[in-house]
């Protein structure tokens, strides 16, 4: 021990506060302290009214995800010593109600994953029974979309997308980046359903492609080639649809 | 439970580097419009005769008319090169079960551009 930061942190009590104010802590550290241990040691031994979410503190839950100094950021995956001796201030992910200090409210996310249906679709007559045996799938076909099954739902990408925090009807990167992520996967048959969401104006027409949401993603996910994709796959489609004998339906 | 909601930053593109790049980049695209604009004009030009041709070559010899020039295609290639670099996100390429590298996606690109300005060149100035 014998560092010590200055945290900066964004509070808001509903019972009592009307608007929210900072608290500034005083944190002795060592140097592989991450910003969740100063703010669990802040919890623990110096003011335990502060809420925030975590769980896993290894970057794998996506529960911890605050913005530090004004990036969104995982804090169990930011280390103190990288702001040292300037002080880290810590807000709610930005773009989100906040319910309560550094926890927010992600039942827009929550509807919004619920929409694009992120589960496998098939058509009725390609399921098949137990006895007949598994879906095989090729390393290849793989390929084509493990990288956007990756999101852990930390909504990081969301606070770095301007789109989203000025106008939240966007349904965004994550929501759309699994989208293309069953989209894209040969056991599944529910493009057309997914697609009907997602193509809409406030799905991937309303991504300007700013890139930030791929730059913070933690599991380098690449949400924003996710939805430059489905731009492409939705003109074909649309294209098909006019040119194509029968709309290019199989 | 009485969340409390954020107003959105006001200019969030003056807040952070990569969004103000970004504004840049969206506002090049008013630099390519005008040009292109400009360039119907110049072609209408054409149409009018021999003296408001004339007329309008000798407007664009101006200093002015050659500093707007250059500062459109600053514009113009800063455009340029942040779309084309962006294009291996976008287009991802198979061919058979190989995944074409970004580089070669990139290589494609940049050589069809060289490609077709050495065309165009060739036409103007032979």
């Amino acid at each position: 021990m014998g560092k010590t930061i200055e945290l900066e942190i964004f509070r808001y009590i509903p019972e009592i506060d009307e608007q929210p104010a900072y608290r500034s802590y005083e944190v002795e550290f060592e140097d592989d302290w991450v910003i969740l241990d100063a703010i669990n040691h802040i919890k623990d031994k110096m003011d335990g009214s502060l809420s925030y979410r975590w769980s896993c503190r290894m970057g794998v839950c996506g529960s911890c995800g605050m913005m530090i100094n004004g990036i969104p950021k995982l804090t169990c995956a930011t280390f103190l010593k990288d702001y040292y001796p300037k002080k880290v201030k810590v807000e709610p992910l930005l773009g989100f109600p906040v319910e309560r200090d550094l926890v927010i409210v992600m039942d827009d996310f929550m509807t919004k994953l619920e929409n694009v249906k992120p589960w496998m679709i098939r058509d009725k007559d390609k399921e098949k029974t137990i006895d007949k045996g598994e879906y095989l799938q090729s390393p290849v076909q793989l390929e084509k979309f493990i990288q956007f099954s990756m999101c852990i739902n930390c909504l990081l990408c969301y606070s770095a997308c301007p789109v989203y925090v000025v106008d939240n009807n966007f349904i965004g990167p994550a929501a759309i980046a699994l989208a293309q992520r069953y989209n894209l996967d040969s056991r599944d048959d529910g493009q057309d359903q997914r697609n009907e969401y997602i193509g809409k104006h406030e799905g991937i027409w309303d991504c300007t492609f700013v890139g930030e949401c791929s730059k913070v993603c933690p599991e380098d996910v690449d949400p924003a080639a996710a939805i430059q994709q489905a731009k492409v796959t939705n003109t074909q489609n649309f294209v098909k649809s006019i040119l194509w004998p029968f709309g290019g339906k199989k | 439970m009485k969340p409390y909601y954020r107003p959105p930053p006001h200019m969030f593109w003056l807040h952070r580097k990569p969004y103000f790049m970004f504004i840049i980049r969206e506002m090049t695209s008013l630099f390519i419009a005008g040009f292109c604009l400009f360039l119907l004009v110049f072609i209408y030009s054409l149409g009018q005769g021999r003296e408001t041709f004339d007329n309008m070559v000798a407007f664009l010899d101006s200093t002015f008319m050659i500093i707007v020039h250059w500062i459109v295609l600053v514009f113009a290639l800063y455009h340029t090169f942040t779309w084309f670099n962006l294009t291996p996100k976008v287009m991802v390429v198979w061919i058979g079960e190989k995944k074409v590298p970004e580089f070669m996606v990139l290589g494609a690109v940049y050589g069809g551009w060289i490609g077709v300005s050495i065309v165009i060149a060739w036409l103007i100035l032979y």
